[in-house]
C-alpha cells in the first residue's frame, strides 16, 4: 500500500518534470519560430514588475531590518558591531534578496498565472485559442516567461537595495553603529560576485515561476476545484523549486566565480 | 472532405468512442445527434484535432491530423471555425479584441481594415456597436453570436458548432439557428453541429448522423432520420423514455 503510493508519487513527479521540460522546450521553440508580441510582453511586464513593487519593497525592507538587528545583537557580544553592514549586504545580495523576493513573486505572480490559465482551460478558452490557429505557448506562455525572467532580477535588485538602506537606517540610527565603518565594511566585504550570484539566481527563479505557473494552469482539469488545486500546486512547486535549487546554485555559482 | 475512420477514445475507464466512422463532404450541413454524455462533443473535437484518438484516424482534405504536430496543426486549423458550448470568449479582452483576434495575430491587415471587418462581422450577427463591451457584460445568446462573429471574420471553410443552442430560451435558440443557416447558405461553408435539440437539428441540417454507444448508428437526410421507424432513432428523436430511467 505504502509502496504503491510511493510509486505513484514518483511516477507523477517524473511525469511532471517531463511535461515541464517539454513546455520549456516549446517556449524556446516558439521564440525561434516567431517574434513575440511586444504588446503582450509589455502588459505582462507591467503585471509582474510594476504591480509587484509594494510586495517586493516591503519584503526587502523588513528582511534588511530584521537581519541587521539580529546580526547586531550577536556581533555586539564579540565587539564586531561594524561588521553588521557587511553581513546584511552579502546575505541580502546573494541569498535572502533573490530567495525572498522570488518567493513573494511566486505567491503573487505564479499563483495568478496558474489561476488565469487554469480558468481559461476549464472554460475552453485554450481550446478556442487552438481553433483560432494560435499556439497557447506562443500567446500565453512566452510573454509571461519573458516578462518574469526579465522582471525577477530587477525586482530582486530593488529588494536588495531597499533592504540595505533599511538595515543602514536601523543599524546607524537605531542601534548606534558608526555609519562610516558600517559602509566601509559593507563595501570591503561585498564583492561583485555576490551581486552577480543574486541576479543570476533571480533570473533562473523568475523563469521557473513563470514556467511552473503556466504549466499548472495549462494542465488544470475539472472546474473551480481544479483551478484552486492548480493555483496551490503552482505556489508549492515553485517555492520548493526555489528553495532546493538555491542551495545547488549557491554551490555551483560560488565555484564558478572562484575558478 | 472530412473523414473519421474507426476512431476509439477512452477517458480513464470510460470508453466514449468505439469505432466511430463518418464522412462529410464539402458544403454539407450536418448535425450529429445523440444522448447527453454520449461523446458528441468528443467526436467534434476530434475533427479539429483538439483531441487525438487512441486509435483510428481523422483526415481533412486527405491529410491525417493524427500524424501532425501541434504546430503543423495550426495551419490545418485555419480552415476551421468553432463555436463552443459556452462561446469561450476571451474574458480579459473586449468584444472588438475577441473578434479581431485572428486578424491581429496574422498581422496582414491594417488597423483600419481590421476595424471595418470586425464591424461587418458584428453587423452580420446583428450586434452592431458593442465593440467596447467585455464578454461578462453580454447575455448567453449575445456571447454565442460574438463567438460566431469571431469565426466568421476570417472566413473559415468548415464551421463546427458545439451545442449551439444549449442554455438559450426558444427565441434565442431560433435566432442562433437562423444565423447558422444563413452562414451556411451565404458563405457556402461546411457546417457541422452537435446537438440534442431536435428542433434545432431540423432547422440547421440537411443530413443527420446519430451517435449511439460510441459509434455512428444512423446516417441520412434530415427528413428521413426524423421519420425513422428504427426504435433507437425514433425514441431519441421523439423523446420517448426508454424502459428504465437513466440519469
Amino acid at each position: 500500500m505504502v509502496l504503491a503510493l510511493l510509486q505513484t508519487r514518483i511516477r507523477n513527479f517524473v511525469r511532471e518534470l517531463g511535461e515541464l521540460a517539454e513546455l520549456t522546450g516549446e517556449a524556446f521553440a516558439s521564440l525561434r519560430h516567431q517574434r513575440p508580441s511586444w504588446h503582450d510582453f509589455i502588459a505582462q511586464l507591467h503585471f509582474v514588475g510594476v504591480k509587484s513593487q509594494s510586495v517586493v519593497i516591503t519584503t526587502g525592507a523588513a528582511t534588511g531590518m530584521v537581519l541587521c538587528a539580529q546580526t547586531y545583537f550577536q556581533f555586539h557580544k564579540v565587539k564586531m558591531d561594524t561588521a553588521t553592514g557587511a553581513v546584511v549586504s552579502v546575505g541580502m545580495s546573494s541569498e535572502l534578496g533573490p530567495v525572498l523576493a522570488c518567493l513573494m513573486l511566486t505567491a503573487r505572480v505564479g499563483a495568478a498565472m496558474a489561476a488565469e490559465l487554469g480558468t481559461m482551460k476549464v472554460t475552453e478558452q485554450i481550446d478556442a485559442l487552438r481553433t483560432l490557429a494560435t499556439h497557447p505557448v506562443d500567446y500565453l506562455v512566452v510573454p509571461r516567461f519573458l516578462a518574469c525572467t526579465a522582471a525577477a532580477p530587477l525586482l530582486t535588485a530593488e529588494a536588495v537595495v531597499v533592504g540595505i538602506i533599511a538595515s543602514w537606517l536601523v543599524g546607524v540610527h537605531l542601534l548606534g553603529i558608526d555609519s562610516a565603518y558600517y559602509l566601509a565594511n559593507m563595501n570591503r566585504y561585498t564583492s561583485p560576485e555576490d551581486i552577480m550570484t543574486g541576479l543570476i539566481k533571480a533570473t533562473l527563479f523568475g523563469a521557473a515561476i513563470a514556467l511552473v505557473g503556466c504549466h499548472k494552469g495549462l494542465s488544470c482539469r475539472g472546474g473551480a476545484e481544479g483551478v484552486g488545486r492548480a493555483t496551490t500546486e503552482s505556489v508549492v512547486t515553485s517555492s520548493i523549486t526555489i528553495l532546493v535549487s538555491n542551495f545547488f546554485l549557491t554551490l555551483f555559482l560560488t565555484r564558478l566565480f572562484k575558478s | 472532405m472530412i473523414e473519421v475512420r474507426n476512431v476509439w477514445k477512452r477517458f480513464g475507464t470510460q470508453e466514449v468512442l468505439r469505432g466511430a466512422s463518418l464522412c462529410i463532404d464539402r458544403g454539407e450541413a450536418v448535425v450529429i445527434i445523440g444522448r447527453s454524455g454520449g461523446g458528441k462533443s468528443v467526436l467534434l473535437k476530434h475533427l479539429v484535432a483538439l483531441l487525438q484518438p487512441d486509435s483510428g484516424e481523422v483526415r481533412v482534405d486527405g491529410q491525417n491530423l493524427c500524424a501532425l504536430t501541434e504546430r503543423e496543426l495550426l495551419v490545418v486549423r485555419r480552415k476551421f471555425g468553432m463555436l463552443f458550448q459556452g462561446a469561450a470568449l476571451f474574458d480579459s479582452l473586449t468584444v472588438f479584441e475577441n473578434v479581431a483576434f485572428v486578424l491581429q495575430r496574422e498581422r496582414t491587415h491594417s488597423a483600419e481594415e481590421i476595424r471595418r471587418l470586425v464591424a461587418e462581422a458584428l453587423e452580420w450577427v446583428e450586434l452592431p456597436g458593442i465593440e467596447s463591451k467585455k464578454p461578462s457584460e453580454l447575455s448567453g445568446g449575445m456571447r454565442k453570436r460574438v463567438g460566431l462573429a469571431r469565426t466568421l471574420v476570417y472566413r473559415p471553410e468548415i464551421l463546427l458548432y458545439d451545442e449551439p443552442t444549449t442554455g438559450l430560451d426558444p427565441v434565442a435558440s431560433a435566432n442562433i439557428d437562423g444565423l447558422i443557416r444563413r452562414v451556411w447558405e451565404e458563405f457556402k461553408v461546411t457546417s457541422i453541429a452537435v446537438t440534442h435539440d431536435m428542433a434545432s437539428a431540423r432547422r440547421i441540417s440537411n443530413r443527420i448522423l446519430m451517435l449511439h454507444e460510441g459509434a455512428i448508428y444512423a446516417d441520412g437526410p434530415t427528413a428521413e432520420i426524423l421519420a425513422s421507424t428504427d426504435p433507437v432513432v425514433n425514441h431519441f428523436v421523439n423523446g420517448i423514455p426508454s424502459g428504465k430511467p437513466t440519469f
